[in-house]
Order: C-alpha cells, then sequence, then structure tokens
C-alpha cells in the first residue's frame, strides 16, 4: 500500500512543479462561477423557487458543483491515451504495481491537491463575492465528503475506461472530448438533474452520470431530504462496483493483443 | 549453472491491415479491410545462464525490441514457452517483474517533472527496498555512475547522458538478479559509454548480474558480452561465442591504400591480387581502395609490394576486419558463407 501512497505524494509535487497552470485554473473557475451565478439569477428573476430550488440554494448549487469538479476532475484519460500512443505504457506494465490503481492514485493526488490549495482558498473568496449558504450540520458535512469520494471514483473510472480504450482506437481524442462535454452536460454540472424534462431524468437514472457532480451538490445545498441521500449515495456506491467490470475485463483484452506501438 | 532465461519456440504474431490503394481503396477499407498476419519473432530458442552477458543484436525489425517485451511480460507471446527467472513473465507479471530490471534507451522509466531523488524514493516504496540494503547499494551506485550532484535537478534538465545514468541506477535500484538494456547507450558520448561499461562490468562480477544487451554499437557488445545472439527476420541466424564469430568470419585483413594519382580503377587493380585470392572495395573516400586479403604475412607483404610498385600511394593502414563488417557480411550474404 505504501507506494499507492507515495504517488499521490510524487503526484502532489509534480502539480508543484507547475504553478502556473495552478494560477490560471483560479482564474477559470472564477470566471465559470461567476458567468453562472448571474445566468441563474436572471433565470430566477423574482421567482422563489423553480423546481423545489430556491436562488440562495442554486448559487450555492453552481459553486460547490465547479468547486468539488476540481476535485474529481482530472485528465488521467487524456495521460493514458498519451502513454498508449507513445508506448510509455511498457514502461509501466514492467513495474511491480497494478497500472489504473497507480493511475487512480495519481488522480487523487491531484484531486487532493486541488482541493486543498484551490478550491478550500477559491470557496472562501467565491463566498465573500457571492451569497452561499454554508450547512451548520456537522452530518451534511460528512455525508458531501463520501458522497465527493465516491464521484471522485465514478468519474475516474469513465477516465480509466476512456484511456484505456486507446488500446483498440490508436487515437481517440475525439471520444475524450465527447465524454468531457457528456459529464458536464449530464453529471449536473451545468445544469441540476430535477430541471431536465421527465423522461430525461428516467433516462438519467440509469447512467452514472449524477453519481458525479448532482449528487455531492444537493447533498451540500440541503436539498436532499435524508431518504433521497441515502438513495443517492447508495446509488453512486452501485455504480462504483458495477463500473469495475468492464475495466477489468478491456483492462484484460487488451493486455492480451497489447501492440506497443513506437518500437 | 542453471538457467536464467529459457525461451523455447517463441513466436509472435502481429496482424497488420494493409490499405487498399486509391480513393476507391480507401472507402472499400472503411467497411472491410485486409489483415496479414505478420510474424515478427518466428520460433525462436535459446537459453541464457545465470551471470552470463549476452549481446543480442539484430537489424531493426528483426524482432529484438519484440521479443525482449516477451521476456520482461509486456507482450503475450502467441505460442511457445518463457521462463525467466523460474516464472512465467506475462502469467506472474507482478511478482516477475520485481526480479528484473529494465533500460529502454529511447524512452524514460522516470518522472519528468519532479527531482532524481523522488524517483528514487517513489521506486524504493515501489519495490520495497529496505532502508539499509538501500543505503548500502545506491550509495554505491551513485559514486560508480557519478550522479550525487544529479539526485536534486528534474529529469526535464539534466543531458541525455546525464539521464541515462540515472535510468540505469534507477533499473537497478532494487538490485535484481536480471537486467534487460535495450539499446542503453543510445546517442551517447564516449565518456559516458565507458562509463556505462565499467559499471556494468562491476555489477556483473559483484552480484553476478544476468544482462541481456541489445544494441547497434557492436563495440558495446564487444566491450561487454562473450556470447552474441543474432536475429534476422524473427529467427536466430547466430548463437555462439563472440570470438568464434571472428574467427570464423573475419579471418582476414583489409589494406586501405590511398591512391595518389586520381582515377585508379578497379579493372586496373584486379590483376595486383592475382592468385591471392582477394578482392578490392572501393573505400570511403575518392581513390581509396581497400583490399581483403587472408592474415598471412607472406600475403600480405606481396600485396602491399605489388601495389606500391605498380602505383603511387599517400597512405597505407592495414585493419583487421571489425565486427561490424563480419555481422554486414552475414546479413548480406547469409550465415550459410561462413
Amino acid at each position: 500500500m505504501g507506494k499507492y501512497i507515495e504517488m499521490i505524494r510524487i503526484r502532489f509535487l509534480m502539480m508543484l512543479a507547475y504553478r502556473t497552470n495552478y494560477y490560471s485554473g483560479i482564474l477559470i473557475y472564477s470566471i465559470n462561477i461567476g458567468a453562472y451565478y448571474f445566468l441563474w439569477t436572471a433565470i430566477y428573476g423574482g421567482k422563489e423557487t423553480i423546481e423545489g430550488m430556491s436562488a440562495l440554494q442554486m448559487t450555492s448549487y453552481v459553486a460547490i458543483a465547479w468547486m468539488a469538479r476540481a476535485f474529481y476532475f482530472n485528465n488521467i484519460d487524456r495521460e493514458i491515451a498519451q502513454e498508449i500512443k507513445e508506448g510509455k505504457v511498457a514502461v509501466e506494465l514492467i513495474r511491480p504495481y497494478n497500472y489504473l490503481l497507480m493511475k487512480t492514485m495519481q488522480g487523487l493526488g491531484e484531486g487532493i491537491f486541488r482541493l486543498s490549495f484551490f478550491s478550500m482558498p477559491g470557496m472562501i473568496i467565491v463566498a465573500l463575492i457571492f451569497p452561499i449558504v454554508f450547512s451548520t450540520h456537522p452530518a451534511t458535512w460528512l455525508l458531501f465528503a463520501v458522497s465527493l469520494m465516491f464521484s471522485f471514483l465514478i468519474n475516474m473510472q469513465i477516465n480509466l475506461l476512456t484511456g484505456i480504450l486507446t488500446f483498440f482506437f490508436y487515437n481517440n481524442t475525439g471520444l475524450i472530448r465527447a465524454k468531457r462535454v457528456v459529464i458536464d452536460l449530464f453529471s449536473g454540472l451545468l445544469l441540476p438533474i430535477s430541471f431536465f424534462p421527465g423522461w430525461a431524468q428516467q433516462v438519467m437514472n440509469y447512467l452514472p452520470f449524477q453519481g458525479i457532480s448532482y449528487v455531492p451538490s444537493m447533498i451540500f445545498t440541503e436539498s436532499f431530504s435524508r431518504p433521497e441521500i441515502i438513495h443517492a449515495v447508495w446509488f453512486q456506491v452501485v455504480w462504483v462496483l458495477i463500473l469495475i467490470l468492464p475495466i477489468q475485463i478491456i483492462w484484460l483484452i487488451a493486455r492480451k493483443q497489447l501492440v506497443v506501438q513506437g518500437g | 549453472m542453471e538457467n536464467m532465461i529459457e525461451v523455447k519456440d517463441l513466436r509472435k504474431e502481429f496482424k497488420s491491415h494493409s490499405s487498399r490503394s486509391g480513393l476507391k481503396g480507401a472507402f472499400r477499407d472503411l467497411l472491410t479491410r485486409q489483415y496479414k498476419v505478420v510474424p515478427a519473432v518466428n520460433d525462436i530458442s535459446f537459453t541464457v545462464k545465470r551471470g552470463e552477458m549476452v549481446g543480442y543484436i539484430g537489424e531493426n525489425g528483426a524482432g529484438k525490441s519484440t521479443s525482449i517485451k516477451m521476456l520482461t511480460g509486456i507482450l503475450t507471446p502467441t505460442s511457445g514457452i518463457v521462463r525467466v527467472n523460474g516464472m512465467d513473465p506475462h502469467k506472474e507479471r507482478e511478482q516477475f517483474v520485481r526480479s528484473i530490471g529494465v533500460v529502454f534507451g529511447q524512452r524514460s522509466q522516470l518522472w519528468w517533472d519532479i527531482a532524481v531523488q523522488e524517483s528514487f524514493r517513489l521506486l524504493k516504496k515501489v519495490y520495497n527496498v529496505p532502508d539499509e540494503l538501500y543505503h548500502v547499494h545506491m550509495n554505491h551506485v551513485i559514486e560508480s555512475l557519478d550522479i550525487g550532484p544529479l539526485l536534486d535537478k528534474p529529469v526535464r534538465k539534466l543531458s541525455l547522458g546525464q539521464r541515462m545514468r540515472c535510468e540505469l541506477a534507477a533499473a537497478l535500484l532494487h538490485n535484481p538478479p536480471l537486467l534487460f538494456l535495450d539499446e542503453p547507450t543510445i546517442g551517447l558520448d564516449v565518456l559516458v559509454k565507458l562509463k556505462i561499461r565499467e559499471f556494468l562490468k562491476e555489477m556483473n562480477a559483484k552480484y553476478n548480474t544476468t544482462v541481456l544487451l541489445t544494441t547497434h554499437d557492436l563495440s558495446d557488445i564487444e566491450a561487454l558480452c562473450e556470447r552474441v545472439v543474432m536475429l534476422d527476420e524473427g529467427k536466430i541466424i547466430y548463437d555462439g561465442q563472440l570470438d568464434s564469430l571472428r574467427s570464423n568470419w573475419g579471418e582476414g585483413k583489409q589494406i586501405e591504400f590511398q591512391f595518389a594519382d586520381a582515377g585508379v580503377t578497379k579493372e586496373e587493380l584486379q590483376p595486383l591480387l592475382a592468385q591471392l585470392d582477394g578482392a578490392w572495395t572501393p573505400g570511403d573516400r575518392q581513390n581509396v581502395w581497400i583490399a581483403n586479403v587472408l592474415n598471412e604475412e607472406q600475403v600480405i607483404s606481396e600485396v602491399i609490394g605489388r601495389v606500391v610498385a605498380a602505383h603511387k600511394i599517400t597512405d597505407l593502414k592495414v585493419h583487421e576486419i571489425s565486427i561490424e563488417d563480419i555481422i554486414r557480411n552475414i546479413y548480406e550474404e547469409g550465415i550459410t558463407n561462413g
């Protein structure tokens, strides 16, 4: 286990090596939150609530959804694709560790870095500028943390899946981009799932995406009732377990017919 | 001595699709593709004993890298048996790779953006090397490769020679009994090459490390390996001592003449080798011709005498046929000529 924890630390160091990325990231996220804040205040107009969410809950939702994204979002899929394309995966396979688990740990290292140096200070700044309610219940915070961990895992698994598909497609930049848009839209980052038309919500219930952003954000803004929270977290757990299966199968097939590109 | 590597009838086939020509062909390719099965490694067998240093050579595309990748567990063989260090590299990958070290000359295995020592620290954790062992062994490695001052620099700031020495240290961090080196000296200057060779010899003497080395630089092989395995088109065409390669194929001497007057032709020179069983080949510069003759005092003096008597020369060199020439001959003419 020590090696996996060490990998988190290494990733932390790598993030520190590129500080400009970090500063520009803060800027981009603030702009996004600001834009969505003004968009939503315009949509609400004078209305008290839409779909059971008040304007205040909505701004908190937007802010927390973006800050949570900083934690779960990473480019591991692109990294895997690149390593496969350049044949670097050969080097990874001569190491006595599980490649996918190692990648997950790198993602976690990146996530923890962003959460502590980016989301938390960012959230304080955002709270000073825009009206945002923070829950005073420790239970909400705890449930949010748990659900955020699962949203990281679901997003990571989808990343691993798109990444290792490079073994079969050789160049899947398009797929990776499509995946990113799908996740931003269907995870509830841009629009809460409860705002989708009824039939779309039905479809979403059979897809893992809302476990990524919608669930933790709804928990944080206390827009879910207690039974809804329990149901939502179970939804996440089940998807984490389900997604293990295709990843393992594809990984095994890929290892069987692996072609290391570039000599 | 026990066998470190046992390979029997090892085969790896790749499916490659051949594109049809033209626009029409491209559209047809969208629907159905023609596949060809190409064997990259074609039923090879060999064994390597513990403590041996073996040169694994072949032209580009001869199947060296593919076989190394099967030996290290990266690729699955199509058929055949591989036992390395008593394990099946592909099936028992995680356990197996603990017992090997690998250096790929063309790709780095250190983490690009962080200091070398951080990479080492991670590898130490990955291979579970105990502290005391690490210090004793690594201090020695760091000293002999002279990389102490480089440890706190990020890998991307190192020169190729510096990086290569660090790569080697990283591959040996867990002191593996078996080391695979895939073109470790590619693009390195002479001093670094010498240092790396010295170091490999020392490791081999000290820990009885088995080394399998592929390279295009035959001087590496001459300096390190007693035995070579030669591949061509996926097949082993020679497996034996380097010395016997020289004595079987490299008996002759080359005498290089630089002629004073321009325009000396092969036809003019040909009669000078009459009854001496030799051949002329053009040299790498103008007016330079090489006489390939038997390695006998009489013959050599006779050739020189005849040539000097017939033409004015400005320079004269006598070479032993180099391993490089021998290998080139083998590839061009096939092993049967020997």
